[in-house]
């Protein structure tokens, strides 16, 4: 039962596609382009981490921003105040949401459905609050990072955008490597039994409070991670930027269009939502009046009304 | 601290408590007949607040007296997002009623900033407008005391409809089981039509009896929101009584947050109120 999940690499199916995505910035020096080469393949990897716990053990969360947001200010607080590197503020930021992560399961992980999503709404909005009112990260302010010398060890380039693609590749693989190594081992059963009956896993012995615990862990680590890219990425970040409840939802949403509970899923969610919201952003977002806005809402009410499954379930009909 | 100050936290909590109640009984109903969670409910709100605001600014209809045009609306508004949208993601799978919800939130939010821009607006010079009233040392404003009034009154009407009458017993029924109610002739359509029509026009209401007192702008929904499914939760999903109860208690914590903690945290407060709550009792205060 158990592949190696580099085994899944050789498979010309998935080998072929990755290989075009890598070579894909050579196709253009457009700088918009490269960009959103880099928000698709972040946000794929946001929505394989939501999915683990949202998609394949079923739990709905609307608050995974606080680990993004965690990621983000573990990258960028330490460099500046301490001159750390950003990559060990990104495992540290891991850490730290690990820990989030634990503490807030004890008290949620008995709550079922709807109860446990809007806990996780207002963790989230206590978090944002907290981060907003606390002047040693600069508060409502924001934090921009500092000017440093371009290279690895301080994860900043300020001319090109090729570095953060190879970096968002390799967190795109990760992503793509640990969901399928889940699906696969007798983790991603626990979580697939959790999520279609509760009461009947429980009946087979499986500890779900257990279970979802470290499937929320192995989510909030990913998220985290993705945070601290965005922080080194964009250079600047401040409460509603990182912690807001539209991050929570894009993630949402990216993996639910995609379709919840598979590894193409939020690929092909971030694939469809990615470069439709950020295009509509450069082309129509400098009227200020939200036409993107109103494009991106229009299509995903279509979409929801008319391919209820997912994109993938409309794969799955054309294959047919 | 004397008792004057605790009452009029309290008389101040309990007033906003009230319209916080009624948007939440509506969103409550909605979920407890079909099982959907209407992420646009603070968005609807937000429509009902601009139809007062315009009612005024275009035509000086006082919100008081379009307030009936407020509801109507709304109530369409519930109808036809249930016919157009609804009724095609109710048998889908798991997320996909949430995501329709998601996507119109967006989509009202934003054609409102775009139609309205994203400015502040209120009303100055209607016939509650900046009225206050002095009762035994309390000093309240007689928009918020409207306003909480006539929540309250709604809240009992809706909850008379319910409990009390024919149309509200086949609307029970159809919580309790779909199948079994379209057995016995009640006509499920109609039943959910009517359902989120109802859903619409509690925040119709509370629109048109904030739009006295509060500011309007796009996103003014998602802080109510935002609340509303706090209050839905801690009521216990579906339960008309819980909702009622738990918006009354949101807002007094809310407003003694305010001022024991600081007006920047009196949010949070109620955030962690609902987790330390519910953690207690996972199904809500009322529910089981």
């Amino acid at each position: 039962m158990e592949t190696s999940a580099l085994a899944f690499l050789k498979k010309p199916s998935a080998i072929i596609p990755l290989f075009i995505l890598l070579l894909l910035p050579w196709a253009s020096d457009n700088i918009h382009f490269h960009h959103v080469l880099i928000m698709f393949m972040l946000f794929a990897t946001l929505s394989q981490a939501w999915n683990v716990i949202g998609g394949f053990a079923g739990q709905v969360s609307f608050g995974h921003a606080t680990f993004f947001g965690i990621g983000a200010y573990a990258a960028l607080v330490p460099l500046k105040k301490f001159g750390l590197t950003p990559w060990a503020g990104m495992l540290i930021g891991g850490g730290l949401a690990v820990i989030l992560a634990v503490l807030i399961s004890y008290p949620v992980f008995r709550l079922k459905g709807h109860y446990f999503a809007i806990s996780t709404f207002a963790v989230a909005e206590i978090v944002e609050r907290l981060f907003l009112n606390w002047d040693f990260v600069e508060g409502a302010i924001g934090l921009p990072a500092p000017v440093l010398e371009e290279n690895l060890f301080n994860f900043m380039w300020y001319k090109t955008k090729t570095p953060y693609f190879y970096i968002a590749f390799a967190l795109f693989l990760l992503g793509l490597l640990l969901a399928h190594k889940i699906v696969r081992s007798r983790l991603g059963f626990y979580f697939r039994a959790i999520k279609q009956s509760p009461e009947a896993a429980e009946g087979l012995g499986i500890d779900t409070t257990r279970f979802k615990m470290v499937a929320m862990i192995i989510s909030a680590f990913l998220t985290a991670i993705c945070g601290s890219f965005y922080a080194q990425y964009i250079l600047y970040i401040d409460p509603p930027s990182v912690f807001s409840l539209d991050i929570s939802i894009k993630i949402v949403l990216v993996t639910v269009l995609g379709g919840a509970g598979t590894i193409v899923g939020p690929i092909l969610g971030a694939a469809i939502l990615i470069p439709l919201s950020e295009y509509s952003r450069i082309l129509l977002g400098g009227t200020g009046r939200g036409v993107d806005l109103i494009v991106f809402g229009a299509l995903i009410l279509i979409i929801s009304v008319y391919q209820p499954q997912g994109v993938v379930g409309f794969f799955r009909k054309i294959g047919k | 601290m004397d008792l004057d100050i605790l009452l009029q936290i309290l008389v101040s909590g309990l007033l906003m408590g009230l319209i916080f109640a009624l948007i939440a009984v509506g969103l409550t109903l909605i979920w407890g007949v079909m099982d959907v969670l209407n992420f646009a409910h603070g968005e609807f709100l937000m429509l009902a607040m601009y139809i007062s605001f315009w009612m005024f600014s275009l035509w000086h209809i006082d919100p008081l007296w379009s307030l009936p045009i407020s509801v109507a609306a709304l109530f369409a508004t519930g109808v036809i997002t249930y016919r157009l949208i609804i009724k095609k993601v109710l048998n889908a799978p798991g997320l996909t009623a949430l995501l329709a919800t998601f996507g119109l939130s967006i989509l009202i939010k934003n054609l409102a900033q775009f139609f309205w821009t994203p400015d502040f607006r209120h009303i100055s010079g209607a016939i509650l407008s900046e009225k206050t009233l002095n009762i035994l040392n309390l000093n309240l404003s007689l928009p918020e005391v409207v306003a909480a009034g006539g929540s309250g009154l709604i809240t009992y009407v809706i909850y008379h409809l319910i409990f009390k009458t024919k149309t509200g017993r086949a609307i029970r029924a159809a919580a309790l089981d779909r199948d079994t109610a379209l057995l016995m002739g009640i006509n499920i359509d109609r039943i959910y039509a009517l359902t989120f029509g109802l859903g619409g026009a509690c925040v119709g209401v509370a629109g048109a009896l904030l739009m006295n007192f509060y500011y309007v702008f796009p996103s003014v929904g998602s802080l109510f929101g935002i609340l509303a499914f706090v209050t839905v939760a801690l009521g216990g999903f579906g339960n008309i009584t819980g909702a009622f109860l738990a918006g009354v208690l949101i807002g007094v914590v809310e407003t003694a947050g305010g001022v024991f903690i600081s007006p920047v945290f009196k949010y949070t407060v109620v955030f962690v109120m609902y987790l330390v709550i519910i953690s207690i009792r996972p199904k809500g205060l009322f529910g089981w």
